[in-house]
């Protein structure tokens, strides 16, 4: 086998080719590989045309590729739209039930006929696509039906006998090695992996309303909240979703909240009140093309402006846009512990290719992430929840604990109660700006600028997000430098000039149009001497970006 | 308990007009809290959840917790309050504008659910600390800023809207009747599930209806308080817009339904989870 391979699986909405193509990456992570999936689909329920780019290394890997190594068709749209993309060597492997092609790379196998035979359900044709393909690359039997044991809850046994069929029906044509098993691996989503370091470092409640590609947190949250013990609540909208969640914050619980663009754009006037009050709150935003509706279930970057700047009045705030995984799941929880020690909302910016896409999580991770007590009232004195301390944060208490907590989205005395005269307003605000200072300050411990690649090299890719994926791999490819600031807020100046020094060159990429992270560098005079942007709502592909990226 | 534990006053000084009706609500509502505590309910497990609005400003009067939250919002940051710590005892003090205008949303819904928290509404029937516009139970013909010849829309019945919501304890009190008003808001609180209590408010600026109301508001006697077809019929029998009707006061509507926050939340109290969620192995 190539030790970069790239496997495309298509088919209408409804067919089952992302379910196909998770089945493929676990096959191959069981065989020891690294894998990587893009899952792209319509805003639309059954028809149109999904698929699935699954990219299989034996090291790391962080984005997909344009190129493809194995066309898996289960309908012919998805030849007719991907033939053009495919390597000398590809291979296809195609229905031949529905479809008609010719070409000595192709193998037809008759889906219908191979599920019909056994008495499976339509549905199963993609897995016989799979064991089919399985099969061509070289998998043992045995090896394929472990990794189909695991992944197949329903009707499992009519399953295998459609898989073992299309095994059967096929003929080896390639070889591939079975590496070391990574033990340490799991396949995750960015949206999965968040949630659990939301729930590791202690999340008791998430508020949303369904928006893409947000909605995995919601789904992922709500199906596992038995074995997680965080309660999952649907409200009628995003104004009620963050109203919500001050209120259970306010009572003591630990509270996430996620959306995407829109959804945020109305939560914009609660986030000023969670600053006010003092209110800990992650907002996870969930970036989709925009703006307007936009292009709602593709990607773009291009609420960063936004975020940074949300909210009325004076307000600083940790943003945090994680790359990858690992870090959506390292992030998470952090916000939550830094919500909570500076009593204040965060927000988590992500991506439709953060949230959706398909990670090989490092599990070991996991044992980064504990629950941090926030500073907690001791009992002696009279309480007062936003008593005026050196560092501005106050002692919290909760409602149903015994002294009287008011919290306040008027401007406030120490004990809560609405004040306004100057006098008392500016000593409120100045409270909040030594907090807002001890969070610059606390931008010092935190890892909030990652250096990749060739830490040597005179030129340097700055990425973003979801960028991060594909600029890595690239860096890695070309010997580049990456300079990746995961934290955007308070931004780490004195970080990312340290990763700077030595740097001629830098190539700014992002998928917006107007350079969003470029404006915030210019704020600190950092000019990218090239700017990559992409703004149809596809992510960057590792061959796209490299093929930018090679005279630089 | 002790007198001086029942001091629910706070330093804050009043700054409603003089007259202004609030004061009788707040008068009603201190003594319900006093009684509810004497019989029973732990005074730190009050919360006072208000929005914007002369209405809103009653929580910096008494010296029980209290969100001030956002216009139009109070209604839900109750029903995440009670989610995240169901012992808690969440009232919202909020007005007709915010209420029935801004986040009605979230009114209908908290109804829907059956949300166990207890809504006050202060209706002035006008936006009043915006210097008077006309509201959604304004009657038409209401003169304010913004409609200096009378506005052109008929106002909306809150407690029909909340009967077909189905919120399962509806009733109306009037501010001028302290002792009648008291009595409700108890009632409203004891309530196991979602309490709405519409309040008629004369505004001494802008839209005295005192007399009009003294005139016209009677008690209720008490009645099958199950029914909805009854409940209706009371509830018609003024409409927000007629200016000659009798308006019936009391409890029209009350039953027992499943509580919202009991359904979601199974025994499990989130603010005071103490134990620490182990992640083993998983791949979802």
């Amino acid at each position: 086998m190539k030790k970069d391979l790239s496997i495309l699986i298509g088919g209408k909405a409804g067919q089952g080719s992302r379910k196909a193509g998770l089945v493929i990456a676990r096959l191959f992570k069981a065989l020891g590989y690294y894998v990587f999936i893009y899952d792209d689909y319509q805003s639309l329920i059954k028809g149109g045309h999904s698929f699935s780019k699954i990219r299989v290394c034996k090291k790391p890997v962080y984005s997909h590729k344009n190129k493809i190594d194995f066309l898996l068709a289960l309908d012919q749209n998805t030849i007719d739209q991907h033939e053009k993309e495919l390597t000398k060597q590809a291979k296809i492997l195609y229905d031949s039930s529905n479809i008609t092609f010719n070409s000595k790379k192709s193998t037809g196998l008759n889906l219908k006929e191979v599920v019909e035979s056994v008495k499976g359900k339509e549905i199963m044709q993609n897995i016989a696509l799979v064991s089919g393909f399985a099969k061509e690359l070289g998998v043992k039997w045995q090896d394929l039906k472990k990794v189909l044991d695991k992944e197949l809850t329903k009707k499992k046994e009519l399953n295998l006998k459609v898989a073992k069929k299309a095994f059967k029906k096929l003929d080896q044509v390639k070889k591939i090695n079975k590496l070391k098993s990574k033990k340490d691996i799991k396949l995750l989503t960015g949206n999965e992996s968040l949630s659990l370091g939301a729930i590791k470092a202690g999340l008791d409640l998430y508020f949303a309303y369904p928006m893409t590609p947000a909605t995995g947190i919601l789904h992922f949250l709500a199906q596992y909240q038995k074995e997680f013990n965080v309660k999952t609540i649907q409200m009628e909208n995003e104004i009620g979703v963050i109203n919500a969640a001050i209120g259970a914050s306010f009572a003591g619980s630990k509270t996430m909240v996620g959306t995407s663009g829109g959804g945020f754009a109305l939560m914009a006037e609660a986030f000023s009140v969670a600053v006010q009050n003092e209110t800990p709150l992650v907002l996870v935003e969930s970036q989709r093309m925009s703006p307007g509706s936009g292009v709602p279930t593709y990607n773009g970057q291009g609420d960063l402006s936004f975020a940074l700047n949300v909210g009325h009045g004076d307000i600083e705030k940790f943003v945090v846009a994680p790359g990858d995984a690992n870090e959506a799941f390292y992030w998470a929880g952090k916000l939550l512990n830094l919500s909570w020690k500076y009593q204040n909302p965060s927000i988590l910016l992500i991506d439709k290719e953060v949230s959706e896409s398909t990670f090989s999580f490092n599990k070991n991770i996991l044992n980064k992430i504990k629950p941090k007590k926030p500073k907690l009232w001791n009992g002696n004195n009279d309480y007062l929840r936003y008593k005026n301390t050196k560092t501005g944060i106050s002692p919290i208490s909760f409602p149903g604990q015994g002294p009287t907590v008011k919290s306040n989205s008027y401007e406030h005395n120490e004990y809560g109660l609405t004040i306004e005269d100057p006098k008392q307003v500016k000593l409120m605000q100045e409270k909040r700006l030594r907090k807002f200072k001890a969070m610059k300050k606390e931008v010092q411990n935190l890892k909030a600028v990652k250096v990749y690649g060739n830490k040597n090299s005179k030129k340097a890719i700055i990425a973003w997000g979801s960028t991060k994926g594909p600029a890595l791999d690239v860096a890695k490819a070309l010997n580049l430098k990456l300079i990746f600031p995961v934290l955007l807020q308070p931004f780490p100046e004195k970080q990312i000039k340290q990763a700077l020094k030595g740097v001629k060159k830098i190539a700014l990429v992002e998928t917006n149009g107007l350079a969003q992270l470029g404006k915030v560098l210019a704020q600190y005079s950092i000019e990218p001497n090239k700017e990559i942007l992409k703004y149809d709502a596809r992510p960057f592909a590792f061959d796209e970006l490299k093929n930018k990226l090679s005279n630089f | 308990m002790s007198n001086k534990s029942l001091n629910l006053n706070t330093k804050t000084k009043n700054t409603w007009c003089p007259g202004c009706s609030n004061f009788a609500i707040l008068n009603s509502f201190k003594m319900a809290v006093k009684e509810l505590i004497k019989y029973g309910v732990p005074k730190q497990n009050f919360v006072l959840i208000s929005g914007i609005g002369c209405s809103s400003k009653i929580i910096d009067y008494i010296d029980l917790n209290s969100l001030s939250c956002l216009h139009g919002r109070p209604v839900v940051s109750a029903t995440g309050i009670k989610l995240s710590n169901p012992d808690l005892k969440p009232i919202v003090f909020a007005g007709d504008g915010g209420t029935y205008n801004e986040g009605i949303a979230h009114l209908i819904h908290a109804a829907k659910r059956n949300s166990d928290i207890t809504v006050l509404i202060h209706d002035n029937r006008n936006f009043a600390l915006t210097t008077s516009q006309f509201t959604a139970t304004s009657p038409k013909g209401f003169k304010g800023g913004s409609s200096p010849k009378g506005s052109v829309e008929a106002p909306f019945d809150p407690l029909e809207l909340m009967l077909s919501s189905n919120a399962s304890f509806i009733a109306r009190g009037y501010a001028f009747k302290m002792d009648h008003l008291k009595d409700l808001i108890k009632k409203a609180i004891k309530h196991k599930g979602f309490s709405f209590v519409e309040i008629l408010q004369p505004c001494v600026s802008f839209y005295n209806s005192a007399k009009d109301y003294n005139k016209r508001v009677y008690k209720m006697k008490k009645g099958d308080l199950k029914s909805k077809e009854k409940a209706l019929k009371k509830i018609n029998e003024w409409d927000y817009n007629n200016k000659n009707s009798k308006i019936p006061l009391g409890i029209f509507y009350k039953t027992k339904k499943p509580v919202f926050e009991n359904q979601v939340l199974n025994g499990i109290n989130p603010s005071q989870r103490t134990k620490e969620v182990k992640i083993k192995d998983f791949e979802f």
